[in-house]
């Protein structure tokens, strides 16, 4: 069992609408899973689904290799965009009361609440009520109320928001370690930043479907088009120079900075044999930068988003 | 799964008493209620001592006798003077009014030409009681014509009371249908008031979870049905509470009350009975009060406690979870009033069904069939069961017809309401239409 959840042909409609189209999908143990797409395209839908808060019309998910069912309630925590906390109520009683409802016993789970209050250095609120604190504050404690009864699973859908960078990074640090203790986790964003720096899997999904999966780095691999950006040091003029590159290489782009003395451009290759290249140019000028271009999760997210567009 | 419903209800049932408003709203309304109590007996004091005076000015010297000092009229009597003469000097003197009775050949001819002047229009009371004191001395007139004495007269003027007794020969009294229904009709406006009360309550519990987008992060643990239910109980627990901590304090004020001030409850009890004409007949001799008690202890008590509870119990789940589905529904509570008019509506219309048609016949043919619709059957069953069951009461079959009913409503209605609360609470932004909550029903 490598995958902790199996989604085959899962499909969904609200009336008319379809929010999800015959996604299958696998998410492997211990690995973080970038579920990304536009707003709108199902990834709440899919993820409420998995959390059994609603269910599929067709299609089968399999957690953990068994048949989704009631019980894996309390192996998921799920931290949803929409959230929030009651606003009358006590930070430690509402953290118990959740913590609770996931199944833990309350000795379990004040033990384990004292544990992550004086973590994440926020002991002193436990007697203060939600509307006393701020936005950033009551994300804290929504975060360790998700990940307090230790889940195999572990869905947040947009985790960040809402919190400052200092605190981002605090959180970010905390998911690292989740993974690295074995868990899974499901990230649900369309912050691509954050997916470069967490993702090792991804899935797109964009007007109810899936049109994209796999190894982040495989896929962009995949997307890699031999573009390289090479940093010239020379000593004739650059006009000049440039025009004799374009004999030989197609630029893409190009900039001169005249006080160093560099030559900046982008070149686009016909493969990605590279040696040939750089003997033609180091005979030319002196290359102090030479690398290949690989997309961002941001460009493969906008290519692949618009090339469906226009396929339709 | 148990353990997390009671895990709801004690949160929910915390939630509502620690809630301040609540709180105040506790403590305040007995000290409410009895204060009304007490300025209601303080003004009805005030009402009968008030003492009206007549200026009387009898030109006919028939009525020499008949104008005697009541507790709440005394008379005046005005000689040998003109008309405008005595209705200045009435206006002077501030009395209430004149009455003018003009000189004639007999009787007959002066009371025709009798007038009651008053600086503004006369207290009905007031016209009554004039009314009556002519009545009666031109029938006594009649009377002596046809060869009837006065003491003859005064012995024709004993009331006549029909005596009552069913048909097992037990002894009845007049008014005691209507007793019964009050008392039946005291259950059902309970049943009404704490379903308006803390319906609402759960209703704005719900749209509390919606617009702190908890709600979310709540049925991922559990089933939103749960949490309904839950929410439900929780609330009505409150509730109970609340109206016991009422009952008990306000009964304790009244008692402290009444022995400091020195009210005489009786008084307005049947004060107020007199407004409702359904309350008229009240036992006026001290030996019917005990036939009167003995009814009210015929009563089937235990019968008409176990109905409330059940019909208590249903009616409620029925409407609150209505309540909550519309709470779901909505993003605030400025959206609800579309949705809550028609669930006022049955309640209204089975408590005035009750005060009007139950009242006065309880098992006619409109008590029966609001008896058994379940929307209503709550609140007119009940005033209707004081009068038991089988003979003379509510035939069996009506009331079990009547609860078999509201429990195939009842699993109709929660899980309709729970299915627009399941896709409602997930829903935000959308001011819903009834023909949107339709669409919910079929997702």
């Amino acid at each position: 069992m490598d995958d902790i959840l199996v989604a085959k042909n899962v499909s969904k409609t609200y009336g008319d609408y379809t929010a999800l189209d015959n996604i299958s999908l696998k998410i492997p143990k211990n690995c973080i899973y970038g579920l990304l797409g536009p707003n709108g395209a199902g990834k709440t839908t899919f993820i409420r689904i998995i959390n059994q808060i609603i269910y599929q019309d067709s299609g089968e998910v399999i957690f953990d290799g068994k048949p989704l069912a009631p019980e894996h309630i309390s192996h998921i925590g799920y931290l949803p965009e929409e959230r929030g906390l009651y606003k009358s109520m006590k930070v430690g009683e509402q953290a118990l009361y959740l913590a609770q409802l996931k199944g833990l016993s309350k000795n379990e789970s004040k033990k384990r609440l004292k544990y992550w209050f004086e973590r994440l250095d926020i002991g002193d609120w436990w007697g203060k009520k939600i509307q006393e604190l701020s936005k950033g504050m009551a994300q804290k404690i929504q975060f360790i109320v998700t990940i307090l009864h230790e889940p195999k699973l572990l869905i947040f859908d947009e985790p960040f928001s809402g919190f400052d960078p200092i605190n981002a990074n605090i959180i970010k640090d905390e998911i690292l370690q989740l993974k690295e203790k074995g868990t899974s986790i499901i990230f649900s964003t369309h912050r691509m930043e954050s997916v470069e720096e967490l993702c090792e899997h991804i899935a797109l999904i964009h007007r109810s479907e899936k049109i994209l999966d796999g190894r982040l780095s495989e896929i962009k691999k995949a997307y890699k088009n031999n573009v390289f950006n090479v940093g010239l040091q020379i000593q004739q003029e650059a006009d000049t120079f440039l025009k004799t590159l374009e004999e030989k290489f197609s630029i893409l782009s190009s900039s001169f900075d005249s006080d160093e003395m560099q030559l900046n451009v982008t070149l686009q290759l016909p493969s990605n044999h590279t040696s040939d290249v750089i003997a033609e140019l180091s005979k030319k000028a002196n290359i102090n930068r030479f690398e290949e271009t690989i997309p961002s999760a941001n460009d493969i997210f906008i290519q692949t988003v618009n090339k469906r567009e226009n396929d339709k | 799964m148990i353990n997390k419903l009671r895990l709801i209800i004690k949160r929910e049932y915390l939630a509502k008493v620690r809630n301040k408003s609540f709180i105040v709203m506790t403590i305040l309304s007995p000290i409410l209620i009895v204060g009304m109590i007490v300025l209601i007996a303080f003004l009805t004091d005030i009402n009968d001592s008030e003492k009206r005076v007549l200026a009387v000015l009898d030109q006919s010297d028939y009525f020499k006798k008949e104008f005697q000092a009541t507790s709440s009229t005394s008379y005046v009597q005005l000689n040998d003077i003109s008309l405008e003469a005595a209705k200045d000097s009435t206006i002077t003197m501030g009395f209430y009014g004149l009455i003018y009775i003009p000189k004639g050949k007999n009787l007959e001819q002066a009371t025709n030409g009798v007038y009651l002047f008053t600086q503004d229009n006369p207290n009905t009371h007031v016209i009554g009681a004039m009314e009556s004191i002519f009545q009666k001395r031109l029938r006594q007139e009649r009377l002596e014509e046809l060869g009837v004495s006065s003491e003859q007269f005064s012995g024709i003027e004993k009331q006549f009371e029909i005596n009552l007794a069913t048909f097992d020969g037990e002894k009845s009294v007049k008014g005691i249908n209507e007793i019964k229904a009050f008392i039946g009709g005291m259950f059902g406006y309970a049943i009404m008031m704490f379903i308006i009360i803390y319906g609402g309550f759960v209703m704005r519990s719900v749209i509390e979870e919606k617009t702190s987008r908890i709600i979310e992060v709540i049925i991922a643990s559990v089933k939103p049905f749960q949490l309904m239910l839950g929410k439900i109980i929780g609330t009505s627990l409150a509730g109970i509470t609340q109206f016991a901590i009422w009952i008990v304090s306000a009964s304790l004020l009244l008692f402290i009350v009444v022995l400091v001030f020195d009210i005489d409850l009786g008084a307005i009890a049947a004060d107020t009975s007199m407004a409702s004409p359904a309350m008229q007949g009240m036992p006026q001799i001290d030996g019917e009060m005990m036939l009167y008690a003995k009814e009210i202890l015929n009563i089937p008590w235990v019968l008409l406690v176990g109905s409330f509870l059940v019909y208590f119990i249903l009616g409620y789940l029925i409407y609150s979870s209505i309540y909550a589905a519309i709470g779901a529904a909505v993003d605030n509570e400025t959206d609800t009033q579309q949705f809550i008019f028609p669930i006022i509506l049955p309640l209204m219309l089975a408590i005035y069904i009750g005060f009007f048609s139950v009242f006065s016949n309880p098992h006619g043919p409109i008590a029966v069939g609001f008896s058994l619709f379940p929307l209503t059957s709550p609140i007119v069953m009940l005033m209707r069961l004081p009068g038991g069951i089988g003979e003379g009461g509510v035939p069996l079959w009506q009331l079990l017809l009547s609860i078999v009913l509201l429990i195939i409503t009842f699993w109709g209605i929660v899980s309709l309401a729970a299915k627009i609360y399941r896709i409602g609470i997930l829903m935000y932004g959308k001011r819903p239409t009834y023909r949107e909550l339709f669409r919910w029903l079929r997702y």
